[in-house]
């Protein structure tokens, strides 16, 4: 039986309700969508969703006493609950942001401001996305502490001596990627939350790239913090999810200041709402909100297991095929790998790369740094090309992916 | 010729693979790094321009695309020889070119054999790279910065 039935995935059905995936670059070439570790495109459920609520049901959250936005707070609500069943987490606890960037930001600029001092140390690791580096690194030289990096072997994994030893330095916060989105490596994520937390270490979990492939539960990784964002998952841009333990948010001081965070404000002193309100000021994303509800209905409907069996299958056979090409060199070969491959082609740089797959096959691929420089400086490479999977690609399209990268070696005269 | 086979020509892959005027020099009068945070592709152009104005010897290392490094060698070879005028005006016309508003079928131009680029204007997101050596070389020539980024 062939691994994409076993998975028991009905691609087709699945692809039609993809609106972006029906669509044609040119009369002959299908659009090939292979840049999913970037943003996802969206299933026509959540469209309407956004569509619906602009349409019938638009009013600001947790202001109006009008019946309108009583609907809208109500939904808004029950958008943050469906979050919080999704990671095994309560409503209480999720903050909705603008994104996995921003809710980061948040939790250094509250947490990672009141607890740490000078000489404090931050531990992250070198597969780092910027977004998980730049803000500590920001509050570490603010606050005079050091920001220390887990390094990695040559296949891509944490170098787990080098973990222990910097978890001598009892570390105050641990902030690491669950899958890298260069390398595709899986990192133990329950293994280093223990760790962490044998320290004393809280620990911030960047699950951009693994909530889209692979179910969570937070109760049983634990972790203090955790985010997440929406467009990866299917769902709208504009919107991402901060989980954090409840008993920190609740001692965290707001990031952000304005409308609908406060209790009391007189020109004094300014009282502030319970989490998970106090991080939402100004009126939040609601269409966003309500549209990555939707999106997790979707991916729910159609099942985590699966998708990740189906992934896997995707992935095997996708580092089959580009194995074969002479000169490709797949970067990142961690044991546990999500389904995303880097790769580079001897001396052709990733940008050509790039627009000729585009232009000669239809592909889109990711080609650049992957805003994570320090890690590209790592590899020895200034670029590396990325193709990455989610559950309505085909083996037919990576075929064509082999296929478009054979045609640049030979518009490079690599044959 | 298809679009695509217009930006990869033989001419651009050839120069990409082996840059003419390719390293440093020794003793320069003008220089300027480019950046293209985009694409990572750094040029770094060393001129020796003398008394007259006159550009004598031009080099420059780099890394990047080969949109980017073909463009700093034809550069190269295509500037040798003139006056920081000249340069300069060549520098208007690439840019024109780029942009869509030079023709180089059509208007006339001395851009010889780096109206090659022409091609690029139909791939917004590779002008930065075709220009970057273009706008070093205008960053080192008006000597007012010794760095420029095309982001």
């Amino acid at each position: 039986m062939l691994l994409k039935e076993k998975a028991g995935l009905d691609v087709q059905a699945i692809r039609a309700q993809f609106p972006v995936l029906q669509k044609f670059l040119s009369d002959e070439m299908p659009l090939i969508y292979l840049d999913n570790a970037a943003t996802t495109q969206k299933p026509q459920q959540v469209i309407d969703r956004i569509k619906r609520f602009y349409e019938e049901e638009c009013a600001t959250v947790r202001r109006g006493v009008y019946s309108l936005s009583e609907k809208a707070t109500a939904q808004y609500e029950a958008a943050r609950k469906k979050v919080a069943d999704f990671l095994g987490a309560e409503s209480r606890e999720i903050v909705f942001s603008k994104g996995c960037t921003e809710a980061i930001n948040l939790v250094a600029q509250s947490y990672g401001k009141s607890v740490l001092e000078s000489g404090d140390t931050v531990l992250i690791s070198a597969m780092e996305h910027h977004a998980n580096l730049v803000p500590w690194q920001l509050i570490c030289a603010e606050k005079g502490a050091d920001l220390r990096v887990i390094p990695i072997d040559q296949d891509g994994e944490l170098v787990k001596e080098e973990f222990y030893d910097l978890l001598e330095l009892k570390p105050k916060i641990l902030a690491i990627t669950h899958i890298s989105n260069v390398l595709g490596t899986v990192n133990p994520i329950k293994l280093l939350i223990d760790a962490a937390h044998r320290v004393g270490a809280k620990v911030l979990v960047d699950a951009a790239q693994s909530a889209p492939h692979q179910p969570l539960d937070l109760k049983d990784l634990n972790p203090d913090f955790l985010v997440i964002s929406g467009h990866k998952l299917y769902g709208p841009t504009g919107i991402g999810v901060l989980y954090g333990r409840y008993e920190i948010l609740a001692e965290m001081p707001p990031y952000q200041a304005g409308g609908d965070m406060i209790e009391s404000v007189s020109f004094e002193k300014t009282t502030f709402t319970k989490p998970p309100h106090r991080f939402e000021a100004g009126t939040p994303p609601v269409a966003g909100a309500l549209g990555l509800a939707e999106a997790i209905d979707f991916i729910k409907a159609i099942g985590l297991d699966k998708i990740q069996t189906y992934e896997a299958a995707l992935l095997d056979y996708a580092t089959t095929r580009l194995s074969q090409i002479p000169e490709l060199q797949i970067h990142g070969q961690a044991n546990e790998k999500a389904s995303l491959i880097s790769f580079t082609l001897d001396h052709i740089h990733p940008h050509d790369i790039g627009t000729i797959l585009d232009q000669e096959v239809g592909v889109a691929i990711r080609a650049g740094h992957h805003c994570a420089q320090p890690l590209m400086k790592l590899l020895g490479v200034p670029a590396t090309a990325r193709a990455s999977f989610a559950f309505y690609n085909t083996f037919a399209e990576i075929d064509k992916l082999a296929q478009g990268i054979e045609q640049v070696r030979t518009i490079f005269n690599h044959v | 010729m298809s679009k695509l086979k217009q930006l990869y020509q033989q001419l651009i892959i050839d120069h990409s693979q082996k840059p003419r005027n390719f390293g440093r020099l020794e003793t320069f009068s003008h220089h300027c790094e480019g950046h293209n945070p985009l694409c990572g592709d750094d040029i770094n152009l060393f001129l020796l321009v003398d008394e007259e104005n006159l550009i004598r010897d031009i080099k420059f290392e780099g890394q990047g695309c080969s949109i980017s490094q073909a463009s700093a060698s034809m550069l190269s070879e295509r500037v040798k020889g003139c006056s920081i005028d000249q340069a300069l005006k060549l520098f208007r016309q690439f840019q024109g070119m780029i942009l869509g508003e030079l023709d180089p079928d059509k208007d006339t131009h001395d851009l010889g054999k780096t109206a090659v680029f022409g091609g690029v204007k139909e791939y917004p997101s590779r002008i930065k790279c075709a220009i970057l050596a273009w706008h070093a070389l205008k960053g080192a020539l008006e000597k007012e910065v010794e760095e420029i980024s095309t982001e």
